[in-house]
Order: C-alpha cells, then structure tokens, then sequence
C-alpha cells in the first residue's frame, strides 16, 4: 500500500487539464492512471481538426490538442503510469490497479479525480432486430481501426445516429475509399454540429435522413444489407416505409454514456439525467475527496469546455488537499423548462468569485431566453436565437449574481419566451 | 482399435466425447463451425430444469431427473459456472391452480421430490419484484442455472485431454455403408470411417439419420428470441422465473446467468430454415412484453444485447436416443429442452451402449478432472497479485466491462480445443460480453488472436469463414 | 442559385446563393452578416482542411495522423488525399514535420499531427 495525495484515473483530456492546474496550484503528489498505452485518451484517433478554438484560439486536430495537454503535463514531472486498469476504488479513496510491469498496486488517496471518459452505446441498447454478423461497429471502434490501427472496417456504410462522431466518420471511410449511403437519423433533427453536417456530409453528397432508423439487420457472416424506416411522432417504425439499402458495414453513432462503473464502488451518487456524479461547484461528488470532471461527469461537445471544467476540478482538488474545502450547507439548482440538466446541481452557500453552469436542453427552441430564476427573481437571463440538445450551453455568473443565487432557497435554470 | 466418429460438437457431442474416452478408442469430433458449441448450445435458458414439466414415463423425464443430479460433482470437475438457484412456476389466475397441481404431481411421479406449492406472497417474499398478481408458484429448489457453452467447452476440452480429436469446418454430407463399417463423406470430399457413428447434429440429425436408416425422422427448428440484460440488472431476480407452460414450451422465463446478467425469453416459433439466427422486431417486442407480466419493473434500457437460438424439435416430441435399426449408428435425434440438463445423463449412457457393442476396454489413463482459465474477475486483490506475477499478461486488462485480462485471452486461445476467434474467445473468457459488448475491447482481441494465431489481421473472424471483420489495410 | 446550410452558428440558416455572377454573389436567407460572408466564400472559393493518415515505419504507433497545413480548395481534397497513398513516414516524427510537400503545386503541406517515438 502506498499513499498519494491526489490520483487521477484517466489520462485523456480531462486527466491530463486537471493534473496541470493541481500541479499549478501546489500540489506535488499526483499521479495519473491510465488503461491505454499513450497519454492523450480518444483525442489521438480524432484527427480531424476542430479543437481548440477557445483554448489556443486555433483549431487543432485531436492528436495536435492531446499533445499540447501531454508537453504540460511531462515539462512538470508529473508521474502517472501507462497500461493501468484501476480495478477498484472505495469511498476512503482505496485505489487497486494493475498493469504488466508493476503488479497489483494498491494506493491510498487524500482526493480522487475521476476523469475515466464515457463509452459508446452499443447495438444491443437499441435493440435493433436482426442478425449478429460481422460488420456492425460503433463509430469511436470504427475511428480507432482506421486512424490508430490502419484497417478499412467496411466499403459500403450505413451509419446510424448523426452525432458528430458518425458524421466524421462518414468523411473519414469517404476519404479512405468507402461508400458511405447514407446517415439516418432516429429524431427529426442532427446532434452534431452544423458544420459537420456541411462538411462531412454535404461535400461528398451523403445523404441524412430523420425520422428514420434500421429496423433490420441482413445478412450470414457479414452483414449484407439494412433495412431502414420512417418514424413516427413517437419514435416507432412506420409500417409499409421499409428501404432495404446494400452494405457491409452499419456504424453506430447513438450515443455516449459517462463510464461510472467505478465511481458505484465507491458510493458515488449519479444523476439518472447525465449518467455522470452529482457534484457540487467544486466539482466533488457527494462522496468526500471524490471529484469528476470531463465526459465521464456529463457528456461535453467541445474538448475546450472539457479541460477547463478539469483546469477547475485539478485546482479544487488541490485546495481540498491542503483543508481549503468547503463546507456548510449548499444550494441544489434545478433543471426545468426545457432545461435538461445542469451541472454542477450543488452550489455552496460560502465562498465568492464567479459561477459557472453548463447545461443541456432537451429539444431545438428558438427565440428563448437562457434564465437562472433565485426565490422567483431573474437573476440572470441571455436571449439564444437557438438553443439545440446537441450543444452544451454554458452561463457565467458573475459575483453579484453568484451571490443571489448562494443566498437563495430555490435555484432554478429554465428556458422562457422571449417577450415581442 | 475401434473407430468412433462423432458427428456434433455441441453439449451432447462434446459431452458423449468426454464420457467415451474413458474407454480405449480412437474417438474424432466432426464439427461444420470452427468451434465447439456454435448451435443450439450456445444460444439457450441455462437452466438446468427440475424435472417436474416433462411427461412421465419419456426419456426427457428420465434423462432430465438424471442429469440434474450430476451437475454439482460435474461442475466441480470440470469447472464450468453451475449454480442451484431454485425455480418458480408463476400462476396468474385463480383458474390456473390445476395447471400447478398437475406439474406439482408430474414431479411426484417423475421423482423431483423437492417440488412444492406456495402462495404468491411466499414467492414475492423472496422475489420482490415479481408481479402482484402471482397468486402461487410451484417452487423447485434443485433447479440450477449452468453457462450453457462453458459447460460444453469445459466437456470438449476434458475430452481433448483425454485422446478425442476435434475437427472443425467439417461438414457432414452423408453416411453410407461401407463394408463391416460406415463411411462418413464430408461436404470437402474428405471421408473417414468408423465402427460406429454417434449422430449429434443437433437440428441435422434428422438429415444425417436419414442418409443411411430407413426409419426417418424429422427436426422442425423451433425458434426461440431472447434478451439479456445488464449486470446491474442482476438484483430483479435470483431465481428463475417460469410462467404456467403452454403447447409450444415452457413459456418466456426470467432468469439470472450464472455471471449475474438477466435473461428474457424464449419465444417459441417453428421456423424452416435451420441456420436462421436472426432475432425479428416482434419476437423481441413479444419476449419482452411477455417477461414484464412476471416482472412489471423491467426497462428495456438494461438491455445489452439480443439473440436467437434453434431448438431441436423432434415431430415425435421426446428425445431418441439409441442404435439406428441394425446399422451401427448411435442417435441423438431432438434432443431439446431439457437436453442440456439431461445431457450428462444421455452421455453416460450412451457411452456405455458404444462401450459395449464395441468391447471397448477402460481407458487407465483417463482424468476426469478439467481446470478452467483462471477467472481475473473473480479473484481476490491476493490472487490477483499472485497471478500477475506468475504471468504478467494477467495485469493487462482487455476487456474493461468485464475485466478478463490478457493472460486469459492468450489462454482461451492456446489451451486444447482452444478460441479461434472473437466470439470463441468471448464464450470462454467474457471479453466482450459486458454493457459496451466489445466497443472497447474487440480490436485489442482481434490483435492479441492475430499475434497468438500467427495470422493477418484482415484474417481475423468473428464467427468463422465469412464473418472476417477488416476488409482491408488504409492506404 | 444554390442553397446551402451555414455553418457559422447552431441556428444553421438556409442559404440561398445567387452565383450567376462571381463577382456580386448575392446572399438571402442569413440572419446574420456573418452568413453572407459564409456564403460568399462557399461560392467564390471554398476551402477545407484534409485529414488522414499515412504509414509510420518503425515507430510506437502504425498509423501517423496528418493535415494539410493550411486548407485547400475543396475541389482538390480527393487529389490531395491520393498524393498520401503508399507514402510511408520512418519514426521518429515530431508534430509540424512535412510529410509530402507542396501537394498538388498548392504551395500548402502535409504535415504530421503526432508525435511518434521510434520503438
């Protein structure tokens, strides 16, 4: 058994921002454990470029953007450990992990940062009939043959879910050579940005189709065929609009969940809407010394947000590791009117400075206004001429309004018209 | 030294191999899949019936009540996952109580003595989440639950152990006479012949029988739909769940995996075609309508994964088993639910009628005793830090969902009988059998059998010839 | 006349050009200036950044990511992305290194996006 001060499980984007800004804040003790052999996490397959316009205010490919993170993180000697599992943690911040060289370590924490990611939904979830032949991938399994590895999955390629996941996916087999024939979408409107819709579907005239989804899956051995439908208001197949189309290949692009198999052994309390912890505006979880941040806390759009909501985890952590925690009774903000969640759900009664709230809508409005309502007062309001589930909003408080809100008995976040 | 040729290398295949290499024989498994437990063994309940529904006085009664008995020193043995978890058949209607009295004295008769009738409140006392409207369940506690294909590999590889011969990607054609022995003629022209042929080709036995006997038989593939659920799941039942059976079977169930997964189905539809595994939009909705009558609370949001089995259906509707006529051919013809309980039974039986015929002398090297892969997941923090040290590969973990490691992936694929590919190495180790069903973990798999195989990576499958899973290299 | 979805924000506003004349495209349909400016460019010469990747020889890792360095016009992507067939890169390469140069006369490189050691 060892000790630590501060253990950061996962080495990807959130990982490596939090290890930086703890390290900046003080702390020395830290290591970082990471499952996969490079640094860097699902950023070294995407390498598309996009990333980093409100970090670096240039845009990077994914690898470009991890490598940045990767330089911090190794010009301050921060240790962390390669090919490591962590196979269980517990509420008093027991760490077990193993890798090949070291064994089965066992570590004692002061604070813990879970910064382990998300995973795809499988197959399986969405419960499509059919065959089980080979040639059906989720789009991030799909990425990491080509980009990583260097295998074509599939020359013909139905992808369903236009999250931005599978749009890049679509340029990206495009580009290698395959047919991709189309992008169905289950809801009326895409998840990914607009940007990726022109420039990953657009370009190469691959056609997106809403309100649909495969209803079958054909084929012994490798799939042969999908068959897609139309929907209806409720989601459910309409009977009579089946097309059968031709491929060997279906990606899946349905969807992240927060990866929180972990933070369940050690007691931690998840919100059924993110998937992610409940935290508090130090992003510690309900469980003392245990924070969270990146995709594993709520699933982010941009890497930019996701390693600054880390810069501030690492720096809470550090502060929580000296005694600077804080204490007493918080408020809950609650989500409502269109507002699916909002994250941190916590926010405590003491201390100052500014707030910031990310949050998720739950539908496409347009001409809304953004509002934090404290006690039935606007304490804050920002009109949006569209807000989308596929994007994260987020909304900074500043001190006065930080203030009003610490001091309220009932927070709430919720989307209103905008008055003509 | 007589010549057995077993035709199947599904649970009766593998498991009349294991019995008949007790005894001195040149004993080969013909199999058409590239691996042991590709059929209907793959793809069912697991439970390892009471007894109590078959029909007094058939072999399915016999060979059920039999076989059940064995599998707490065969589970031992031969290390495969087996659990006595006790069963319930679920009345919904006051009416309905004679359906229970009958199956309660069926069990009387067919020596499942353990059998009783409770009320709906007794069964929901153990069961919380079964429905309200239970009002009494016939209650068997020497019901188990088994890994269908684990058990079957653990069968296959005891037999390897012990001198039988496994070939895959050998399909059957026919049988003919030939001479004092019969030949058996495969689809690639190969031929082998043999003293005696024991037919377990499961839903083809009907075809294999009537290359060669007189006395036909006929397999209707009865199709059955599933679902299984996530682990985090488990906690909906711990006992499996019966409705009050109907003609076509024993209704859809609700049981737990030995591995702590829930399972839903199966349905029942007889189908033509005997390769079909397709899982279809209403057989799925049905399995899963049907289940929420015993369990009201079940979302389909801990479903993980869906599939389809065939069952074996025999037009006469009990098993047969034994010699074909005069011809020295060994039947196992229809051998459906319970078959996988009985198959323990049927095997030793059956190797003691080849036995004879053939004088086949004991086998005085013979070893009953099969370990399995060291399971990572299951061991203690000590166990674990003493087997990575033995073999570090163990400290490299593959499949996260599961967490089997790739010491045991290198080990499911080296060992006798051994994976081939993603699902052999999945049924034998659980990669890729978790809530991300191998998102993670498939193309690390994919390397690793490459690696151990010795072959391309485009060469990698994952179900046998056809089902490669790269079609080329990136440019 | 073509329409097109601008990409500026999430609003995503329908784009009617009118590129009879290249040198006054008129834009309709924007709710912002900032389309117009999109569309202007989409007609008059839209450019795209290529991603893809080559054969690393040697090092930690297979496959080595690369980007143009700036972006290209759009017509010329797939020409761009041939000019990386069979090209295979020795480890070890740092990010920025030229892979091919000058693709197509465009005066705009290839350039590697990872760091990859050499095993």
């Amino acid at each position: 058994m060892s000790k630590k001060n501060l253990i950061i499980i996962g080495g990807g984007p959130a990982g490596l921002a939090a290890a930086k800004s703890a390290y900046d804040a003080g702390e020395r003790d830290i290591l970082i454990l990471e499952r996969e052999d490079k640094l860097g996490g699902i950023l070294n397959q995407c390498i598309h470029n996009g990333f980093g316009l409100h970090t670096f205010k240039e845009e990077l490919t994914g690898p470009e953007y991890a490598s940045r993170y990767i330089d911090q993180v190794k010009e301050r000697g921060i240790e962390y450990k390669l090919g490591t599992t962590v196979l269980s943690i517990d509420k008093n911040k027991r760490v077990t992990c193993a890798n090949e060289k070291d064994g089965l370590q066992i570590y004692e924490a002061k604070a813990i940062i879970l910064a382990c990611g998300c995973r795809e939904r499988p197959r399986g979830a969405i419960n499509i009939a059919g065959c089980r032949a080979a040639g059906i991938f989720s789009a991030g399994t799909a990425q990491k043959l080509i980009n990583i590895d260097g295998y074509m999955p599939g020359k013909e390629v139905v992808i369903l879910g236009s999250g931005d996941i599978g749009l890049i996916m679509a340029r990206r087999m495009t580009f290698q050579g395959a047919k991709v024939k189309a992008v169905v979408e289950l809801m009326p409107y895409s998840s990914g940005l607009n940007r990726n819709i022109v420039q990953c579907l657009n370009d190469f005239d691959i056609p997106l189709m809403f309100s649909h989804t495969v209803v079958e899956i054909k084929g012994k051995g490798r799939v042969s065929s999908v068959v897609i439908a139309q929907v209806d208001a409720k989601l459910n197949p309409i009977k009579g609009t089946e097309q059968e189309i031709k491929c060997d290949t279906l990606l899946l692009s349905v969807g992240l969940l927060p990866e929180n198999e972990l933070s369940k052994m050690a007691d931690v309390n998840l919100s059924p809407v993110t998937g992610g912890a409940v935290v508090d505006d130090d992003m510690m979880t309900q469980t003392d010394g245990i924070f969270a941040c990146g995709n594993v806390l709520h699933v982010h759009d941009l890497v930019d947000f996701v390693s600054e909501e880390s810069e501030w985890a690492g720096k809470r952590a550090a502060a929580y590791i000296k005694g600077e925690k804080a204490s007493g009774e918080s408020v809950a903000i609650e989500a409502k009117d269109g507002v699916r969640y909002v994250v941190p759900q916590f926010v405590h009664r003491e201390g100052e400075g500014n707030l910031k709230l990310k949050m998720r809508v739950g539908n496409v409005f347009k001409n809304v206004r953004l509002c934090v309502v404290c006690d039935g007062g606007e304490v804050y309001s920002k009109k949006c001429m569209i807000v989308t589930p596929g994007e994260m909003e987020t909304i900074t408080l500043n001190e006065k309004q930080t203030r009003a809100l610490k001091n309220s008995k009932q927070a709430v976040v919720c989307l209103k018209a905008v008055e003509k | 030294m007589s010549d057995i040729i077993i035709i199947g290398a599904g649970v009766i295949g593998c498991s009349i191999a294991r019995e008949l290499s007790r005894y001195d024989a040149k004993v080969t498994v013909l199999e058409k899949a590239n691996d042991v437990a590709c059929g209907t063994s793959k793809a069912n309940s697991g439970v390892v019936h009471g007894g109590f529904d078959a029909k007094p006085g058939t072999l399915k009664a016999k060979f059920n009540v039999a076989g059940n008995a064995m599998f707490d020193k065969l589970s031992k043995e031969l290390d495969f996952p087996f659990r006595r978890n006790g069963a319930y058949v679920l009345c919904f209607d006051d009416d309905k109580w004679d359906g229970l009295k009958k199956l309660y004295d069926q069990g009387m008769e067919n020596g499942v003595l353990d059998v009783k009738v409770v009320t709906g409140d007794e069964v929901r006392q153990r069961e919380p989440y079964v429905s309200k409207e239970v009002k009494g369940a016939l209650w068997c506690p020497s019901s188990g639950i088994v890994s269908p294909y684990e058990m079957t590999i653990a069968y296959a590889e005891n037999a390897a152990d012990n001198g039988v011969k496994f070939v895959f990607e050998k399909k059957v054609a026919s049988v003919a006479q030939n001479g004092r022995k019969l030949r058996v003629v495969c689809e690639d022209g190969d031929c082998y012949d043999a003293d005696v042929v024991v037919n377990c080709a499961g839903l083809y036995s009907d075809e294999l029988n009537n290359s060669l006997c007189e006395k036909k038989y006929k397999i209707v593939p009865r199709k059955g739909e599933y679902m299984l659920l996530d682990k985090t799941a488990g906690y909906l039942t711990g006992t499996t769940l019966f409705q009050l059976p109907t003609a076509m079977g024993k209704g859809i169930l609700v049981v737990p995996s030995v591995h702590g997964n829930i399972l839903l189905g199966p349905t029942a539809v007889d189908i033509e075609d005997k390769d079909c595994k397709d899982t279809t939009y209403d057989g799925l909705a049905e399995a899963f309508e049907k289940a929420c009558i015993t369990v009201p609370s079940l979302t389909k949001k801990q479903v993980i994964t869906q599939f389809t089995g065939l069952r074996a259906h025999a037009d006469a509707g009990d098993f047969v088993i034994g010699w074909a006529e005069d011809k020295p051919m060994y039947n196992l013809v229809g051998i459906e639910s319970p078959g996988l309980t009985a198959a323990p039974a049927i095997a030793v039986h059956a190797a003691k009628e080849i036995s004879s015929r053939l004088s086949l002398k004991e086998n005085p090297s013979f070893n009953p005793v099969r370990k399995g892969i060291p399971c990572f997941a299951t061991m203690t923090e000590k166990e674990r830090a003493e087997i990575i040290k033995k073999n570090p590969l163990y400290g490299r973990i593959v499949c996260r969902c599961e967490v089997v490691t790739e010491g045991e992936i290198v080990d499911s694929i080296n060992r006798p009988v051994g994976a081939k590919d993603l699902d052999g190495v999945k049924r034998r180790t659980r990669a890729g059998m978790g809530r991300c069903q191998s998102g993670f973990c498939s193309e690390r798999v994919m390397e690793i059998i490459a690696r151990e195989r010795g072959i391309d990576m485009t060469e990698v499958t994952k179900s046998g010839k056809g089902s490669e899973i790269i079609v080329g290299r990136v440019e | 006349m073509r329409e097109m979805i601008c990409i500026c924000c999430p609003m995503g506003c329908r784009l009617m050009v009118d590129d009879s004349d290249l040198a006054d495209v008129k834009v309709s349909g924007n709710t912002c200036p900032r389309g117009a400016k999109y569309g202007k460019e989409e007609v008059v010469c839209p450019k795209r950044m290529v991603t893809s990747v080559v054969r690393v020889e040697g090092g930690d890792v297979a496959m080595l990511s690369v980007k143009t360095k700036d972006a290209i016009e759009k017509s010329k992507i797939f020409d761009a992305l041939d000019a990386l067939k069979g090209v295979s890169v020795n480890a070890p390469v740092k990010i920025g290194d030229v892979v091919v140069k000058d693709v197509l006369g465009t005066g705009v490189d290839f350039i590697a996006t990872k760091n990859v050691s050499a095993r």
